[in-house]
């Protein structure tokens, strides 16, 4: 990845709170991810931690605080065209093919490093380019979704729960992805209930069930 | 320019989607089909009142069988989560949303057109009606997409939204219905209909450049 | 720089808060209730007893005194919900959404009056009970637009993002309204001819419009009690795990 393009960038957390059904998730959280940083959210269910990836990704609107790309409030800057989600929904649709999958990802955003031929060979999808998403298993999908972050331009990755219906080859797989992407100067942010092996990166960690 | 890319890359998308589950196209024109068949049998076979009747039923039933395939403006992209990338997209919500009622009118609103001349001669429309009839539904099916496309994004969250549409929408379409089988039934008349197709236009111009604009709010707020 | 004078704007933030909204309009409440009592009594009086009888009509006529002023409220609420919508939707503000959810049921209802007074009306002047009317029409349709808003907003889980989806709603209504509205004038010419529209006179004895004003007047400020009553209970639901409402309820038992 051209490493030049993702330098200087900071995300930053103030304060933040959500309440849902009168219930207060989390409040007064706060922190900051800066370029080669990975952030892991823990806690246990039900304590936020999608509600939380959902808010940075503007789903949710937060009940108090700020979140802050480069120094600017998200709505105000260009966060949107330099981050990507890879949520609970693939966002990949069954009756495509992979590669029309991928385009249409493409047209939604800027092109990356990868090229989707590229990308599928790293994700373990080559030869697949054209069977239609409906026969891929539930792991390929889950890669195929995990492409759409190579082909894509993008510093920060929003992950919720990247592990799941993956396989320990798959889990290596996107752990060495990640640490590529940390690697060139990226950020990730995660919730994951599985471990996380990440070469000679420090994981940030931060317990949402402690955040009240 | 990649804007534009990326509106056309929508409207070929879902046209290949429509195109892979054809029998969601075909559905809304068999019960357009349906309902004007079930008008005779209901009121009876008296040809000049079924002639009368010709533009309201053609009418109604365009409008309940546009109604009915609004669901699938939506909904699949909401269950996947196709939705949620089209939102995080930094091309502005309001032209991919328009990107897909264009693609849903072709998918549903354009078999109506296609079909409607056979409905005329069913309910026997006197024959110099059948241009004005086309005129008004190439005019008019669009801004039952679009203003459709905002009652659907309002439920497309809701488990059981399909009762509630009807109730959102079907008030909004009560000019577009009044205007269209006006004007069919006066050109049957041999009178002009300048005012209403008219009318129509500017119904048409007003709902392209506003119905995107709520359709998108309300759609974020559905996926919060 | 604003252009709004300071002590609006004071009186705005005040307002935008719940706690104080709540205490302000129990002290407006009595206010309310007592102008309002006032003026239905003179409205009624003037209405029923004092102004002459129609040379038409009769006394039939008289049903205008609740009829018009409800057909008037139906619409004056439904832009203010439109209005109290927009400022919930640009401005996130609670209070502009509670007055918005808590205008739907009146409105609705004033609605419902506009359409039996005027079908009751109907009955003497054109001998059945209902009429395709433009404006009875138009009211109809209305109804449908506040059914639609209450349905909704019954039918969203979530309250604070029912009331976002209300407020597009009642906005995408608001711009409708005249659409619909002209274009059932335009159906009724067409399609009934030249008919006598009970309303469109085109002088009123001025002794009869004097309680027909009063009683408009009084119906707003019925509005506004039931509507702040409404809003109320809905601040106290919504607020309930707050301090100032467990406050409130430590100081009434």
């Amino acid at each position: 990845m051209d490493s030049l393009t993702l330098e200087n960038r900071s995300f930053e957390v103030r304060n933040l709170s959500c309440i849902r059904d009168d219930r207060i998730l989390f409040e007064g959280l706060d922190f900051t991810l800066n370029n080669n940083q990975v952030l892991l959210l823990e806690g246990k269910n039900g304590s936020g931690k999608t509600s939380l990836l959902r808010i940075i990704c503007g789903f949710r609107e937060q009940d108090a605080g700020d979140i802050i790309w480069c120094n600017t409030p998200i709505k105000d800057s260009d966060f949107f065209a330099e981050m990507a989600y890879v949520g609970h929904l693939d966002g990949v649709k069954k009756e495509l093919t992979v590669v029309e999958n991928l385009k249409m990802s493409l047209a939604l955003s800027v092109a990356g490093n990868y090229s989707i031929e590229q990308a599928l060979d790293k994700v373990h999808l080559a030869g697949y380019d054209d069977s239609i998403v409906q026969s891929l298993s539930a792991g390929q999908k889950r890669r195929l979704s995990l492409a759409r972050l190579l082909i894509t331009r993008n510093s920060l990755w929003v992950l919720d729960e990247p592990f799941t219906s993956i396989d320990k080859e798959g889990i290596k797989l996107i752990e060495s992805l990640m640490h590529e992407h940390i690697c060139a100067g990226g950020m990730i942010i995660l919730t994951s209930h599985h471990d996380l092996y990440l070469h000679e990166t420090e994981v940030q960690k931060i317990n949402l069930s402690l955040c009240h | 320019m990649s804007l534009i890319t990326a509106f056309f890359a929508v409207v070929r998308r879902d046209l290949i989607l429509a195109f892979r589950r054809r029998a969601e196209i075909a559905n809304p024109v068999f019960f357009f089909i349906l309902v004007v068949t079930l008008f005779p049998l209901g009121v009876g076979a008296n040809t000049k009142l079924l002639q009368a009747m010709a533009p309201g039923v053609i009418w109604v039933s365009a409008l309940l069988a546009v109604m009915l395939s609004l669901d699938s403006l939506f909904r699949s992209d909401f269950d996947d989560g196709s939705l949620e990338q089209m939102l995080l997209s930094s091309h502005p919500l309001t032209i991919l949303v328009l990107g897909k009622i264009i693609a849903h009118w072709l998918v549903t609103g354009l078999p109506l057109l296609i079909i409607a001349p056979l409905l005329a001669v069913f309910l026997g429309l006197p024959e110099q009606a059948l241009g004005t009839l086309l005129i008004t539904l190439v005019l008019a099916t669009p801004v039952l997409s679009l203003i459709g496309s905002i009652g659907v994004s309002l439920t497309v969250g809701l488990r059981r939204g399909g009762m509630i549409l009807s109730l959102l929408v079907l008030p909004l379409y009560v000019p577009v219905l009044i205007f269209a089988s006006n004007a069919v039934e006066m050109a049957g008349n041999g009178q002009t209909v300048d005012a209403q197709i008219n009318i129509l236009i500017a119904i048409l111009l007003m709902s392209v450049v506003l119905a995107p604009l709520p359709a998108a709010s309300a759609l974020k707020m559905s996926v919060s | 720089m604003s252009i709004v004078p300071a002590p609006i704007l004071r009186f705005y933030h005040r307002m935008a808060s719940p706690p104080h909204f709540y205490s302000f309009t129990d002290k407006l409440l009595p206010w309310l209730i007592a102008i309002f009592l006032l003026l239905l009594a003179y409205g009624l009086y003037a209405g029923l007893y004092l102004a002459p009888t129609d040379y038409q009509q009769g006394d039939s006529y008289r049903i205008i005194y609740l009829h018009v002023p409800a057909a008037w409220m139906s619409l004056f609420i439904y832009v203010i919900m439109a209005m109290a919508g927009a400022i919930s939707l640009i401005w996130r503000m609670k209070i502009a959404e509670v007055v918005m959810i808590s205008s739907a049921p009146i409105g609705a209802s004033f609605t419902f009056v506009a359409l039996v007074t005027g079908s009751l009306w109907g009955k003497p002047m054109w001998g059945t009970w209902w009429v395709w009317d433009a404006r009875l029409t138009s009211e109809l349709i209305l109804l449908f637009l506040y059914l639609g808003v209450i349905s909704l907003y019954g039918a969203i889980e979530d309250k604070r993002t029912a009331a976002r989806a209300v407020a597009i709603l009642a906005l995408v209504g608001v711009v409708n309204i005249p659409i619909i509205h002209y274009s059932v004038q335009w159906w009724n010419t067409l399609h009934q001819g030249p008919t006598v529209s009970k309303m469109d006179k085109p002088s009123i004895h001025v002794d009869m419009l004097i309680p027909l004003l009063v009683m408009a007047v009084a119906f707003k400020f019925y509005y506004a009690i039931a509507m702040l009553q409404t809003a109320k209970v809905e601040i106290l639901k919504r607020e309930q795990n707050t301090q100032w409402v467990k406050k409130l309820l430590e100081a009434k038992t």
